[in-house]
This record gives C-alpha cells, sequence and structure tokens, in this order.
C-alpha cells in the first residue's frame, strides 16, 4: 500500500467526475449523481488500497473489487482508465450503439472483475471468492462496493450471516451510504437506521467514515481486517451527486443527463476545464 | 408506453378500490400520481422484489388486487418461485407489470433485457402472459388485466412506441387482432416489435407479397383458431419476437401446429439468437444487429415464401 496527500486523491477524483458527467452527456444516460457519490472511494481504492495492475488485469493473485451497484459502473470505467486498464478514448464510447462501455458494469471490460446491474447480486458473489481465497490459502482480498439500495435485498444480508459464520476476515465491504435511493430519500422508502449497530449484530467489524474525506478513506482502508475473524464493513457517509450543486442530495441526480450548457458549469463546480 | 400503462391504471384505480401498488423503488416520474391519490393503496418495499411479490401475495389474497411494478426482470426472475408457489398455486390476484419489455433499455445492458421472460413465465400455470404492441393495445390490456380474476403478467414497452392498430380495437385476452389481412404468408408477432413488423409487411406489399400480420398479445392462453387459421389459409407462418428463440412466442406457435397437425407449413422463427447480449447499443441498434429490422423481417419473409 502506498500512501499519497489526500489532493492526490482529490485530484483523480475530479476526474473522474468529469469523465463521468461528459460520458452520461454524450450517451443522454442516467445515473451520474450514483457515480459522483462514490468518486473519492473509487480513487483511494484504486490509487493506494486495491492490489491490482493495469498491465496484468488477470493477474491471480489481484484483489478482488466487485462494483454491486452496477448502474455507477461509469465511474469504474472512468477509474479504470485513467490508471490505464483501457485507452481513455473508451470513454468517448460510453452508451453508444457499438460501443465499448455499456451502462451497467461489464466484465467484458478490462480491469472488471464482475458484471453487476441487478442490486443485491455483487456481495454473494464476493463472499464465495472470500472463501475460495481462503480455501486455496490465497492473500489476496476482496472488496465490495455497495449502495444503499443494495442493502434492502434479502440476499445481502444473507450474504451477511454466512460470511460472518464463517469468519472471511479477506472480504471488506464499502457502503456508498448517500441516502438516496431511485424513488425517494431512504428515511421515505426503507430506513435502516441504526445501520452501523445491525451490521455489527450480523456479526461484522464495522467502521462510519467520511466517504468524501480521502484522507480517513484512506486510513480507514489501510486498517483493514478491522477485527481478525470477522469481515469487515466500512459505512462511507457520501452525498448523492457530490460535486455538483444542485445535483447534491437530490433523487432527480439519478435521472436523466445535463445539457450542453449544465456540463460547462458542472464542470466550472468541480474544477476541471471543458 | 409506461405512461400509457400508468394513466389507465390511475382512471381504473379511481372506480376500483380494491387495486393497491406495491412496487420496488422504481417508477420515478411516472407513479406519483397513483401515489398522491391513493396514499393508502401504494407501497415502495424498497430494493426488494422477493418481498414485493410477497407483500402482494397476500394483499391480494384478502380479497383485493395487488400490481407488482419494476424494470425488466427485477419483478419475475428476481422473485420467480414467489410467483410460482404464490402467486400462480394460489391463484392470487397479483398482476406484475414489466417496463421495458424485449431490449427497450438497450445500452444499460443484460441485467435490464428482458429476453427469457414469455418463455419462463408461460410455463407458469394460471398465468396469462400478455405483450402489448401500441399505446392502444396497452391501455385495452391494462384494463383486461384488471377485470381478470387471477394472476396476469403485462410485458409493457418504455417510451414512444408507435401505433400498430389503425383503427378500434376489440381486445380480449386469448384472442389475437388481425392488423392487416393477406393471403400470401402471415407474420405473427407480439409486443413492440410489431411496428418492425408493420413496416415490412408494408414494404413486402409494393412488392406485391400480401401478408396477414396478426399481433398475438397474449402469448397465453394462445389463439389456436387464429394460428391454424393463418396456416391453412397462407401456408406461410413467420413469428417475430423480441426475445430469446426457445420457448418464447415461435416456441407457443409450433407447439400449436404440431398439436393441432399442421405441419406442412413453411415457418420461420424470428427470435434473438440464444446468447448474452453484450453488445452495446439502443434498442433499434440492437434490434438490427440481430435481424429484428424491417429489412430483415421482410427478407426472412421472402425467403420463406419463395
Ligand atoms: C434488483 C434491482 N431492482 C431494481 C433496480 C433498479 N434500480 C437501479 S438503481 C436503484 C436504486 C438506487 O439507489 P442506491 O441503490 O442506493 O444507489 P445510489 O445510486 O444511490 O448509489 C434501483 C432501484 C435494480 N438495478 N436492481
Amino acid at each position: 500500500m502506498q500512501t499519497r496527500p489526500p489532493a492526490q486523491y482529490e485530484q483523480l477524483a475530479a476526474r473522474v467526475r468529469a469523465h463521468c458527467l461528459r460520458m452520461t452527456h454524450r450517451g443522454k444516460s442516467g445515473h451520474v449523481g450514483s457515480m459522483l457519490s462514490m468518486a473519492d472511494l473509487l480513487a483511494v481504492l484504486y490509487s493506494s488500497i486495491l492490489r491490482v495492475d493495469p498491465k496484468q488485469p488477470d493477474w491471480p493473485d489481484r484483489d478482488r473489487f466487485i462494483l454491486s451497484k452496477g448502474h455507477g459502473g461509469g465511474a469504474v470505467y472512468a477509474t479504470l482508465a485513467e490508471l490505464g486498464f483501457f485507452p481513455k478514448d473508451w470513454l468517448n464510447t460510453y452508451y453508444l450503439d457499438n460501443g465499448k462501455l455499456s451502462g451497467h458494469i461489464s466484465h467484458h471490460v478490462p480491469g472488471v472483475e464482475f458484471s453487476t446491474g441487478s442490486l443485491g447480486h455483487g456481495l454473494p458473489v464476493a463472499v464465495g471468492m472470500a472463501l475460495a481465497a481462503r480455501h486455496a490459502g490465497k492473500q489476496h482480498r476482496i472488496f465490495c462496493l455497495m449502495s444503499d439500495g443494495d442493502c434492502n435485498e434479502g440476499s445481502t444480508w444473507e450474504a451477511m450471516m454466512f460470511a460472518a459464520h464463517h469468519k472471511f476476515d479477506n472480504l471488506i465491504v464499502v457502503v456508498d451510504y448517500n441516502r438516496v435511493q431511485a424513488l425517494g430519500k431512504m428515511e421515505d422508502v426503507i430506513e435502516m437506521e441504526p445501520f452501523a449497530r445491525k451490521v455489527e449484530d450480523f456479526g461484522w467489524a464495522v467502521r462510519t467514515i467520511d466517504g468524501h474525506n480521502c484522507g480517513q478513506i484512506e486510513k480507514t482502508l489501510s486498517e483493514v481486517p478491522f477485527a481478525s475473524n470477522k469481515p469487515s464493513w466500512v459505512l462511507a457517509r457520501t452525498v448523492k451527486g457530490k460535486g455538483v450543486s444542485w445535483m447534491e442530495n437530490t433523487v432527480s441526480c439519478h435521472y436523466g443527463s445535463v445539457n450542453d450548457e449544465q456540463l460547462a458549469k458542472a464542470l466550472k463546480d468541480l474544477g476541471a476545464n471543458s | 408506453m409506461r405512461s400509457v400503462f400508468n394513466e389507465e391504471l390511475l382512471k381504473i384505480a379511481h372506480e376500483d378500490r380494491r387495486i393497491f401498488m406495491i412496487l420496488a423503488d422504481i417508477g420515478y416520474g411516472e407513479i406519483e400520481p397513483f401515489a398522491r391519490a391513493f396514499p393508502g393503496r401504494y407501497f415502495n418495499v424498497g430494493v426488494a422484489e422477493q418481498n414485493m411479490t410477497g407483500v402482494a401475495c397476500g394483499v391480494a389474497l384478502e380479497g383485493n388486487i395487488a400490481i407488482t411494478y419494476s424494470i425488466a426482470n427485477f419483478p419475475t426472475l428476481r422473485c420467480l418461485e414467489q410467483i410460482r408457489n404464490d402467486v400462480c398455486y394460489h391463484n392470487a390476484n397479483v398482476k406484475i407489470v414489466i417496463i421495458g419489455g424485449g431490449m427497450a433499455y438497450g445500452p444499460l445492458g443484460i441485467s435490464h433485457h428482458s429476453t427469457e421472460d414469455l418463455a419462463i413465465m408461460r410455463a407458469l400455470p394460471n398465468l396469462v402472459v400478455v405483450a402489448p404492441c401500441d399505446f392502444a393495445e396497452a391501455r385495452a390490456a391494462t384494463r383486461a388485466m384488471i377485470a381478470h380474476d387471477g394472476p396476469v403478467y403485462y410485458r409493457c414497452g418504455y417510451k414512444k412506441e408507435p401505433p400498430i392498430h389503425r383503427g378500434p380495437i376489440n381486445f380480449q385476452f386469448g384472442q389475437a387482432l388481425t392488423v392487416q389481412d393477406g393471403a400470401d404468408a402471415t407474420v405473427i408477432f407480439t409486443g413492440t416489435i410489431g411496428y418492425n413488423c408493420l413496416c415490412a409487411v408494408e414494404a413486402l406489399a409494393r412488392e406485391g407479397i400480401h401478408c396477414r400480420l396478426i399481433s398475438l398479445h397474449t402469448v397465453k392462453p394462445i389463439d389456436r383458431a387464429a394460428i391454424v387459421q393463418a396456416a391453412r389459409e397462407t401456408g406461410v407462418i413467420v413469428t417475430v419476437e423480441e426475445h430469446n428463440s426457445m420457448g418464447g412466442l415461435g416456441g407457443a406457435v409450433a407447439e400449436v401446429l404440431m398439436d393441432e397437425g399442421c405441419l406442412d407449413v413453411k415457418c420461420r422463427r424470428l427470435a434473438l439468437p440464444d446468447v448474452n447480449v453484450s453488445l452495446v447499443g439502443g434498442q433499434d441498434w440492437l434490434r438490427q444487429q440481430y435481424r429484428l429490422d424491417p429489412d430483415a423481417i421482410a427478407d426472412a419473409v421472402r425467403q420463406v415464401v419463395q
């Protein structure tokens, strides 16, 4: 693990956010708020935490990363392109006819471990990979990035029970906890608080952090596993639409894309040049 | 089409107080009028389709009509056993509505393509399977679905599907609708791919090949008489569906032809190949890649007729 000054993560996150805005603008596609929400988490994960190699995406000892909120795949594509897993101009084909990148994350893209898009699928698969790694005596870790909507699904809680029962401490969940879902805010859909306590009661070691504070993200993720014999759960408090003033903490930023004028304004909000 | 469905449902819900909407965090920009009008009959269970279907079943078994609603496979495959054991086995008055049948959600990718649903849903006893092709059918099917006592699967389109029927329709579950008559061949379709069939059939007519065009909106129970009659009278049957080639409309029609001894008919099934679609693109582009665009449909009919 390589520690970096927080500004480096912030710069990467800003580039990822700018890519996401441009990609969804070009593709006239949704979910940009979901992508902006997790850009800081991805920037830290991919710069310092995950042991992955852009030159060798299939390196057998790589850490596994599964994005369970597959609708935010654009942000992972942007991060992977920034890291050199594939040429950045692939991003220009996102969501377009005969494009290289689909709306939901796809394992046909170099660096992507697993395709998702239907919520609640990521964690059970991550748990299976943790099981297989332990069985094979391997040292790599399994990271799963989830959304709060993901945590509505029963399959997620089934996987949580299994992972805790078997003490998979090579498994790390990060929840992009923005409390905004597809049809409303969490308090109006399914309230999950006290969330951390529920997860602890399910046998996981839990830490709650600010999911936009790159220094804190790095410090926390560098300390996994938080307890031996327990899987680790990071509840990262985030803001959906983070970085674009009018999108922040809205349900509407789950839908639609920016027009030309909004794109220029959003890029300005981010401090990126258009 | 999803707006048409929601509008029609709202109207019916004003007349019929038994109607509940139990949905799973989908419907933004569409379901708000229902939620405002009937707050006591509207519930968002969160992203939890198994629970959605179970809850809907319980609500229905107490004398109500429960609608479940979400994108593509979420209200079907995700909770298939709840549909089979809870809803169908108990003949519960649950109406399963999907938005975005076929590849309507194009570039969102395979998780959002509903391309095996007809085969899977029609294998479940007690379930009516319906796929409206245009707004007129969508409205009529919504009414028929609520009037029907028992479970229904409703495969809804997504956006502005163009009209196929030219005049008023007499829509009944299990009775195919003839869009236009013709003696040289019969094209049978289900759902929104019908528009491409209409374009193909119009192009063929300009060459002197006159096709009967049938909207088989109800895949189950299937209109056996219409299929047999078309086979006997035109001698050529081409089925068209935005669905895997296994077990969908083409399979259902072939079963009827076999059962009824219509084995001297020239047939062709146009459908998606049995693959996981990993191409990225919009619905029209994807249809073209899989030869379900008007030109390809017309080509296929020409080949069979000749
Ligand atoms: C099983 C399933 N049901 C429904 C959906 C449709 N859907 C896409 S995103 C979403 C919820 C968005 O909120 P959240 O999961 O919290 O993610 P965020 O974008 O806020 O990070 C829903 C319901 C889905 N993808 N999968």
